[in-house]
């Protein structure tokens, strides 16, 4: 892999850029691999990397029906945050979000992770003290979190109304190392430092069924023909209940519509993300001067992309409560996600009743900032069996009851 | 230069002078200008800044599509930012400024990203900016932000208002061309409910520029004709400057109504966001011409050819004096031969096809233009405007074979159909060779619910680039089909039009254009994407095109690529070596063209965001000092503040007073929730952890409700009306949450039990008196017997009190003897009045929902989102008394038989007192020794709620913690944020009055 840096681009310039080479190979699927990783998400493939990367395991497929970084990995609101309220979520956001700190550098790829800071607002004076739990516990998990009060709120976010007639601002979690990335960087910077290590990343191959053998995974039936393996890793966020279908076994996974949309890019005046849960909104400023915004998901069932007008009306409207100025400008682009969904609303990275095949899902509507965490996490699974980031995560916790329910802490989990 | 015409402008009335600013230089236009067109009048060819590399950007089209002329409007609570040129009318007063550009437009510093441009192709920021880490937060994004962006953040809150308005009908025609106004003609005849939407202020289209003639006459007499026939029907409506903005499933439509940024000054909401439901959608949404991918084929005197006899045909504007047309089809030629008509001079027409056009080639040719077939431009030569043209071959590579004086050029790559609002909802497009573009597949429509097709797409926007009367009449015949009429017997109009010869496809010109020249090939002008960027996508591998767009930017700009999208895949596809259909679209999501967020959120802000639900008792509250707290739509008075006072010394006088006098307390917003039936005792029986069905009329209960999960979800007093009658009261914010899930019970599993649910939540006013004087004042009012033998502990009565028909429950969650007293809600505020004057002499006092919250935890009474957070069951606060074990089932008690629920180290309820009597913070957590596998803390418990006591005197608290029943007079340690730890030692929850002697008097 040639590295990337300014001197490669000065290098490039005087040939007119005619010698980059390709992010990644397009090769033809192979018979048979160590590990296929099903889904060339952003889960899918960071689970590829750590495999290669920590535990050298570097015969690997991931296969992608459509193009890599397609799902919601490319069409989500990018923000990344840790201050999550129950231990086991605290522990792998938290590795997820420490991890991006240092991604660009790690993947020789500028995945524009910006540490500006997540804010959640405390609209009631229950959210007040759901807040103030949460930033107990943060600090007993190792999160840095900090409970602020209404005028702080301000200093951070100038455009904030903090005063409004129905929902004054009390107070807010505030997360200063949180932030945001660039998602498709995430997704293509992964890729390449999958395919530079070897592996290779098979796109537009859809899996259409699971072959095993005596209760354990013996490979894949796609697009492109059968190919065989000794582990599986299905890494499909909302198509996770085909593919467990195909596996033989059933995930307690609903698929909804997510929605979120951009306005009209403006010059900088928001140099936060602000979630806002008591109206239902979220909203923070893109490099590109956009102002990125999503809600809450559909209320039905589905596997559209699309999503209802209802849900961006609810949306903006709590935005503009919340930050007035908004109201003059534009939306330029609504678009919807479809978003898998657990009934405990955290994730399930875990073994399955297939040997050998395991499975990584329920990201619901806020997987990405989990994406580095995650990966490490389930490269640590398939590779050794366990991994105490995953292990709250298993699919037995709903038969157990051991459910891990962040609702508690924040309405909306993105 | 661009100046004004001495004559002509169909759209402009010259004898009404609008004023105007354009960066603060005053400046003239007509009535019925658009900004573009007075700016062009004005000779204002350069109007904006791009986006990355800060080139001169000028008005290059006249409508939706224009990507550079955006600029910022007006000022104050009436700014607003990114405002297309092109589709602002123009009224006396306007004010606007030209956008991304530092310290003005004619000089800006970041145009030296123009002269780096070649060390910033597509995707540089990817490969770059990496070391050291944390310069990208501190030093590169920073830089980067403040390049991006485009106009100016509004300062201020909105003055204007917006709303929404709904509508039903049969069939809604977007586009107000000849296509669309024949569709509505062929369905308004039939009968059907029309409703014909443009986005302009003028109908017709683009055919009274194009010339032709309809049933044979001029095209524009055609358009007024059918314009009045429309107008006489009654089931056809008409809106223009009202967009169709997006379509959604099951015939949902958004439509956009600009109603006064044409004129300001009017009354009236701005915006007006149509939220429609139809039966059929027909999209007669046009064309929009693409531009040539030649070198400088960005700077300003640029523009498509189309666009360039608008301005004369419409604005009497001449974009230039001196234009050369360039075109690979027929209809550029009409803009030739529109210039010259105008008396203005067209030095060349080049022509990509090495043999030229048909019909309007000749006409050209007769006008005396010169014609130079299979040639191109190889290089536009200008900066801030066009000087010359650099003509070249078209099959060569660009040397140049002749330089032609000029300062304007008008190009035309053909047209692409506007197939937006087709794709929103799951049309399909096909490639149409012949035309070289993409156009809807009819026979892949968006679907219904039926399973049947619900637009259909009309003329040009079919394309049908000629014929669009024809096109329209046939299609609307088979919509109004659809919908269940007949159609009339009409024939259609016919059209004469020039006979023309095809297009040839020219995705760069000149066809082999060398290196130099493809980095200077704009595609999408905004976003500064060239042909060489796509180029260098490809590659790299970023085959698939959307991870082109990503990777380039192209089509990302606030056109959302309706110029250069059609153009920038091709070129893709060139480079990937495969025809155009194989690569593809990007997806087409809504809306059309930007809306603005105060138009989507409508009424709804400020003291409307949400409705307000009031008590009844609301306005007395309110002008008595309510502190109020917001829950769910209610607002409650959190305590009642008196001047002097603090909002916590009210609140602990309120629990004092009410300990030792009596209190009143608000309690309208309970839930109350009526279940009537037969079954009513068995359904309530599977609701509720207790037994419901065996409570006897007269008596209440309190309950617990939990979740198919297991967990305590509401709480409240049961109490039977009768054999057949229930009533649930529930928590304030649980309600309607708890009216929902007995409907989805009934409705989804128990549909076959004879009960129904009534929510009469706002129906009564609930008030509780409370406190050792509340028997005493109620008896000062007269009326029923509410002796302890009349009205015993957890008994209910109807009666009268006073004047008031009451119904009296006893019941208390404060531990104090209390009456909870129902009157209708018309009767609330009079009722209020009486027992504050009858408790004058008592020293009644109302009181706020945190006295109530202290009074319930000084008896250890739990609360629904306090102590519970989604995760806690009841078996973990000690409430097993209230879980029936005589019932077979009950929502959750499955699930609370699970491995986790019965795990012995659950957390359990317990008091916590600090040792030296402080407050515990709110949600701190009680540590253990040592970490987890994961590094972090262990933990054994926390706290749930924690308050002052007035009437202990010190910090009380109640909380979850290991083993905590059995391990009373333990001390633990909980640290705060701050660093300090607090210490608390584990108490039984109830800290007041624990043989409950007070309530029972
Ligand atoms: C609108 C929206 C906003 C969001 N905002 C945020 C946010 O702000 N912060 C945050 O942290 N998270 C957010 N999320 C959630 C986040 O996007 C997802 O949780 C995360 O991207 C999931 O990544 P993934 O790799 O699991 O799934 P995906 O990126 O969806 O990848 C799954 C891949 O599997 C492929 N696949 C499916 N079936 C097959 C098959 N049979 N064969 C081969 N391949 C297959 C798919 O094509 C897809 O590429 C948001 C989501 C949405 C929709």
């Amino acid at each position: 892999m040639k590295r990337y840096s300014a001197f490669a681009i000065a290098r490039e310039a005087l040939r007119h850029h005619s010698g980059w080479e390709r992010a990644w190979a397009s090769p033809e699927p192979k018979r048979k691999y160590d590990v296929i990783i099903v889904g060339a998400g952003g889960h899918g493939l960071a689970t590829a990397y750590y495999l290669g990367k920590n535990f050298g395991i570097t015969n690997v497929a991931v296969l992608e029906k459509g193009w890599l970084g397609g799902g919601n990995t490319g069409r989500n609101t990018t923000i990344i945050r840790s201050n999550y309220l129950q231990d086991a979520s605290a522990a792998i956001y938290e590795k997820s979000r420490s991890l991006y700190e240092d991604l660009s550098q790690d993947l020789n790829y500028n995945v524009m992770f910006s540490p500006r800071g997540v804010m959640m607002l405390a609209q009631t004076h229950h959210e007040v003290r759901g807040y103030q739990r949460t930033a107990h516990a943060n600090a007993l998990q190792g999160v840095a979190t900090e409970y602020i009060g209404p005028e702080r709120v301000k200093e951070l976010c100038p455009i904030i109304c903090i005063d409004g007639p129905r929902y004054p601002v009390l107070g807010a979690l505030w997360q200063p190392r949180g932030g945001t990335a660039r998602h498709d960087a995430v997704a293509w910077g992964y890729a390449r430092a999958c395919s530079a290590m070897g592996m290779d990343i098979i796109q537009k191959c859809e899996v259409t069924g699971v072959r095993s053998e005596g209760g354990k995974v013996r490979g894949v039936e796609t697009s492109k023909g059968p190919i065989e393996c000794d582990k599986l890793g299905v890494v499909v966020a909302g198509h996770s209940g085909v593919l467990a279908e195909m596996a033989g076994f059933r995930l307690p996974i609903e698929s909804v519509a997510l929605q979120a949309l951009v306005s009209e890019p403006i010059k900088p005046c928001m140099d936060v993300v602000v979630m806002a849960n008591t109206v239902h909104g979220y909203m923070s400023q893109s490099d590109k001067g956009e102002m990125v915004i999503g809600g809450g998901a559909d209320g039905y069932n589905n596997y559209t992309q699309r999503g209802s007008f209802h849900h961006i009306e609810e949306t903006v409207r709590a935005l503009i409560e919340t930050f007035p100025m908004i109201s003059r400008l534009k939306m330029l682009r609504q678009w919807g996600g479809i978003v898998d969904m657990t009934g405990d609303r955290s994730p399930i990275l875990s073994k399955t009743p297939l040997e050998g095949c395991f499975i990584n899902c329920g990201w619901g509507t806020g997987g990405f900032k989990a994406i580095p965490g995650s990966g490490w996490g389930m490269a640590q699974l398939m590779a050794t069996g366990a991994s105490p980031l995953t292990a709250e995560f298993s699919l037995d916790r709903f038969k157990e009851g051991r459910f891990i329910d962040e609702s508690v802490a924040a309405g909306v989990a993105h | 230069m661009s100046l004004r015409l001495r004559d002509g402008g169909r759209l402009i009335d010259r004898s009404a002078r609008m004023a105007f600013q354009f960066d603060g230089r005053s400046l003239t236009g007509f009535a019925g200008d658009t900004l573009a067109s007075a700016l062009l009048a004005n000779d204002k060819m350069l109007v904006g800044r791009s986006f990355k590399y800060h080139r001169p950007r000028g008005v290059v089209a006249s409508g939706a599509e224009e990507p550079n002329a955006l600029v910022n409007l007006a000022q104050g609570g009436t700014f607003e930012p990114n405002q297309r040129a092109t589709t602002t009318e123009l009224f006396d007063g306007l004010t606007a400024t030209s956008q991304n550009h530092w310290p003005s437009l004619e000089h800006d510093i970041g145009a030296v990203n123009s002269s780096l441009a070649r060390f910033l192709p597509a995707g540089f920021y990817y490969k770059t900016f990496i070391h050291p880490r944390p310069f990208w937060k501190h030093i590169y994004e920073p830089f980067i932000r403040q390049s991006a962006g485009l106009g100016k953040a509004p300062k201020d809150r909105d003055a204007d208002r917006y709303e929404h308005f709904y509508y039903f009908c049969d069939l809604v025609v977007i586009g107000g061309g000849v296509a669309g106004l024949q569709a509505a003609r062929v369905a308004g005849e039939a009968g059907a409910k029309v409703l014909l939407l443009e986005q302009s202020a003028h109908w017709g289209g683009r055919a009274p520029v194009d010339g032709g003639e309809i049933d044979g006459r001029p095209a524009e007499a055609w358009v007024t004709d059918t314009l009045a026939v429309l107008e006489a029907m009654p089931n056809v409506t008409l809106r223009s400057r009202c967009m169709g903005a997006g379509v959604y499933d099951h015939g949902y439509l958004l439509a956009y109504e600009r109603l006064t940024d044409h004129a300001p000054q009017a009354d009236g909401p701005r915006h007006r966001l149509w939220r429609i439901r139809t039966q059929q959608i027909i999209t007669a949404t046009g064309a929009i011409e693409r531009p040539l991918s030649f070198a400088g084929n960005d700077i300003p005197g640029v523009m498509l050819a189309s666009a360039v006899r608008d301005y004369v045909v419409n604005y009497g504007v001449a974009p230039g004096q001196r234009t050369v047309v360039v075109t690979n089809n027929d209809d550029g030629y009409r803009t030739a031969i529109c210039l010259k008509q105008a008396g203005l001079d067209v030095p060349r027409i080049l022509d990509a096809r090495e043999t030229g056009g048909g019909a309007l080639m000749e006409e050209a040719r007769a006008l005396g233009i010169r014609i130079d077939c299979g040639r191109a431009v190889g290089k536009v030569q200008g900066g801030k405007r066009v000087k010359s043209v650099q003509v070249c071959a078209q099959k060569g590579s660009g040397s140049a074979l002749e330089e032609v004086a000029c300062d304007a050029v008008a190009m035309s790559g053909g047209w692409s159909p506007v197939v937006h609002l087709w794709s929103h909802c799951g049309g399909k497009l096909v490639w149409d060779d012949v035309q070289a573009h993409f156009r809807p597949d009819a026979d892949r429509p968006p679907l219904g619910r039926s399973g049947q097709g619900f637009v259909a797409v009309a003329g040009a926007a079919n394309g049908a680039l000629t014929g669009a009367v024809a096109d329209a009449d046939a299609m609307a015949r088979g919509v109004v089909q659809a919908i269940g009429l007949k159609p009339g017997k009409g024939i259609a109009p016919a059209e004469t039009q020039p006979e023309e010869l095809p297009i040839e496809p020219v995705w760069l010109m000149p066809a082999q254009a060398k290196t130099e020249l493809k980095a200077k090939a704009w595609l999408d002008y905004q976003n500064d994407v060239k042909v060489s960027d796509v180029q260098l996508a490809a590659r790299e591998g970023f085959e698939s095109v959307e991870h082109t767009k990503r990777y380039t930017t192209l089509g990302m700009a606030t056109d959302q690529g309706k110029l250069s999208n059609i153009n920038g895949l091709a070129i893709l596809s060139d480079a990937l070596g495969q025809p155009i259909p194989q690569t593809g679209t990007t997806t087409f999501r809504p809306p059309y063209t930007p809306i603005s967020m105060g138009a989507i959120a409508g009424e709804a802000r400020g003291d409307i965001f949400q409705p307000v639900r009031e008590t009844p008792m609301y306005g007395w509250n309110d002008s008595n000092g309510a502190d109020w707290e917001p829950v769910g739509h209610w607002r409650r008075p959190y305590a009642y503040v008196r001047s002097g006072e603090t909002v916590h010394d009210a609140v602990m006088r309120e629990v004092t007073n009410t300990r030792e006098n009596v209190g009143l307390l608000d309690a309208s917003t309970l839930g109350k929730l009526i279940v009537k039936g037969p079954d009513a005792g068995k359904f309530l029986d599977m609701l509720y952890t207790n037994m419901m069905s065996t409570l006897k009329p007269g008596r209440c209960r309190y309950g617990l409700m939990c979740t198919e999960n297991g967990f305590l979800t509401d709480d409240g007093v049961v109490a039977r009306i009768d054999e057949d009658t229930f009533l649930c009261h529930t928590t304030t914010g649980g309600a309607d949450r708890i009216h929902a899930h007995m409907e989805e019970w009934l409705q989804t599993e128990w549909w076959d039990w004879q009960v129904y649910v009534a929510n009469v939540t706002e129906q009564y006013a609930q008030i509780g008196v409370v406190g050792p004087k509340a028997r005493a004042v109620l008896e000062t009012l007269g009326g029923m017997d509410l002796s302890a033998e009349a009205l015993p502990f957890m008994a209910w009565a109807d009666g009268k009190i006073g004047a008031f028909d009451a119904r009296a429950y006893r019941v208390s969650f404060s531990g104090e003897l209390s009456y909870e007293i129902a009157v209708p809600a018309s009767r609330g505020q009079a009722f209020w009045d009486a027992l504050l004057e009858a408790g004058k002499a008592h020293g009644i006092m109302p009181y706020g929902t945190e006295a109530l919250h202290i009074m319930r935890a000084e008896k250890g009474f739990i609360m629904i989102g306090d102590e519970t957070d989604g995760t806690v069951i009841p078996q973990d606060l000690g409430l097993n008394w209230a879980i029936s074990k005589k019932k077979d089932d009950y929502l959750g008690k499955r699930a609370q038989e699970r491995v986790h629920m019965t795990d012995p180290d659950r957390w359990k309820l317990v008091g916590l007192e600090t040792v030296d009597g402080s407050v515990l913070p709110d949600g701190a957590y009680a540590v253990a020794e040592g970490t987890n596998a994961n590094g972090q803390r262990n933990m054994q418990g926390r706290v749930t709620s924690t308050y002052h006591s007035p009437t202990l005197g010190k910090g009380i608290a109640m909380g979850l913690v290991k083993h905590g029943p059995d391990r009373m007079g333990e001390v633990l340690e909980f640290p705060g944020t701050d660093g300090t730890v607090f210490k608390a030692k584990i108490v039984d929850p109830v800290f007041y009055d624990k043989d409950g002697d007070k309530q029972n008097v």
